[in-house]
């Protein structure tokens, strides 16, 4: 079982949430409501698809750094995810 | 009558020739644009290197101002200006000349201090020298654009016939690999790298470049940047000439080039080259450096001998014209070369001198 002092904070788009300490950032993502990762060329949501770093759906920009991607990055406390961009 | 090849070249050429009352068949073993058309940079340029070589550009980006004007989508065109980066003195008076030559011409160029190169674009490196910028420069995406000359080549009432290869040019005819004969008046041969094959008398010869695709960074590039050093080491056979050429994509990815090597019929990328092109890239645009590179491929630049592309009516065969041979430049000259070659097969005379492009400079004993 997961104690809460185990959490670790990050932000999604400005809005902090809790998450356990090594959870992926896609998750991260979920708890925060937020099911766009990027936008595609032609301006259209997407999110996490494979879970398995293949389709390269799930990238965002994490503490500056674009096209992370988020299924295959651990949260580390503090981290500033950012989703929508065009990745 | 055929033309052979829906390369850019090839598709600009056909739907000329059927816009001034020719009945035309399109003919390629691929498909329209799979050749060197695919491969390319699809920068739209005017490059001065010689006086005929500008007033081709300058011919052909007329006509591309006109397709563009409705077509411009369809194409991916962006008009992203070409920012020619001096990083000497040296090249500064090259960059100089530059302006001055193009502007003389009218295609609008200015030339650029150091701190207004790096005003106009804010990832370069410091330090800089100067530039030129030209505006009216711009990018497309050139394998769309033969697709839709081929379609509207069978819009305007021609033909086409693809995943055909040609295997020989007879006396106004041509054989297919599947063995069918199709008789025709003209044949132009607008077969790129396929040229000596068919013609073993017309000298094209492939000249290989690097290129590659970074993912999206949109709004940190606003101009194609090309080193002042592009175009200016001579080929030699097998010498790697590189020199950074940085395209931004209407996608905001970066498109990488550019190098030239000659005697080399291996189409994979060569990581040593590849390396070359990247970090010449990398010394005028650092934040490179920290980007993702998706792709990376090569493309077989159809050269000639003198550097000028074959436009003209074979010398020794009857009913047989070329358009081919146009290296580096195909894309930006297409459409200009389009009009001379239609121009010499309807005898009329070509809005350019064409003694220059005449396949009869190859042939120095003619049957
Ligand atoms: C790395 C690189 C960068 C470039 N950058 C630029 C640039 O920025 N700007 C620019 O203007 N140009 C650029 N170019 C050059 C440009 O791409 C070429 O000059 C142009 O595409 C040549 O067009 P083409 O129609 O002559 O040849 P291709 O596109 O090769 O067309 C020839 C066609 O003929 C067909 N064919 C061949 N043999 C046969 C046969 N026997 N039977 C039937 N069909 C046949 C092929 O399938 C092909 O479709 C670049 C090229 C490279 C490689
Ligand atoms: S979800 Fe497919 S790569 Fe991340």
């Amino acid at each position: 079982m997961i104690q809460p002092d185990s959490s670790c904070a990050v932000t999604v788009n400005g809005i902090s949430v809790r998450v356990p300490p090594g959870a992926s950032v896609a998750a991260a993502l979920v708890a925060a409501g937020t099911l766009c990762t990027r936008r595609s060329v032609t301006g259209q949501m997407r999110f996490a698809f494979c879970g398995i770093g293949q389709c390269q759906e799930c990238r965002v920009s994490i503490d500056g750094q674009p096209h992370r991607l988020a299924c295959r990055t651990s949260c580390k406390e503090g981290m500033h995810i950012v989703t929508g961009g065009e990745g | 009558m055929i033309v052979v090849g829906a390369g850019i070249v090839g598709a600009a050429c056909a739907v000329e020739l059927q816009s001034r009352g020719r009945q035309v068949l399109l003919v390629d073993r691929l498909y329209p644009g799979a050749g060197v058309t695919a491969a390319g940079m699809g920068h739209l340029v005017a490059l001065d290197e010689t006086e005929d070589e500008l007033d081709l550009c300058l011919l052909s980006l007329k006509h591309w101002d006109a397709y563009l004007r409705d077509k411009g989508g369809l194409a991916e065109h962006s008009r992203c200006g070409t920012l020619w980066v001096a990083e000497d003195e040296d090249q500064m008076a090259h960059a100089a000349a530059r302006a001055e030559k193009l502007a003389r011409k009218g295609w609008q160029a200015s030339q650029l201090t150091g701190a207004q190169v790096a005003a106009a674009e804010p990832s370069l490196r410091g330090g800089l020298a100067g530039g030129v910028l030209v505006s009216a420069d711009g990018v497309v995406y050139p394998p769309a654009v033969a697709r839709d000359l081929a379609m509207q080549l069978l819009a305007m009432g021609g033909r086409t016939m693809f995943g055909a290869a040609v295997r020989a040019i007879g006396d106004r005819c041509i054989e297919l690999d599947s063995g069918q004969r199709i008789d025709t008046g003209d044949v132009v041969l607008a077969a790129g790298n396929g040229v000596p094959q068919l013609l073993p008398d017309m000298p094209v010869f492939p000249r290989k470049g690097h290129l590659a695709i970074t993912d999206r960074y949109p709004g940190r590039l606003s101009h194609q940047v090309v080193s002042m050093g592009y175009g200016q080491t001579a080929a030699g056979s097998d010498a790697l000439a590189v020199a950074a050429n940085v395209q931004p994509r209407p996608t905001g990815q970066w498109l990488i080039g550019s190098c030239r090597q000659d005697g080399i019929e291996n189409t994979d990328p060569d990581p040593r080259v590849l390396a070359a092109v990247l970090r010449s890239a990398i010394a005028l645009l650092p934040c490179l450096a920290e980007m993702r590179i998706l792709r990376s491929w090569t493309g077989m630049r159809p050269a000639t001998p003198d550097g000028r592309p074959i436009i003209g009516r074979h010398p020794a065969r009857a009913g047989t014209w070329l358009a081919a041979g146009h290296e580096g430049l195909g894309v930006t000259t297409a459409f200009g070369t389009a009009q001379l070659l239609a121009d010499l097969m309807s005898g009329r005379p070509p809005a350019l001198a064409t003694d220059l492009y005449s396949p009869s400079r190859f042939i120095h004993d003619p049957a």
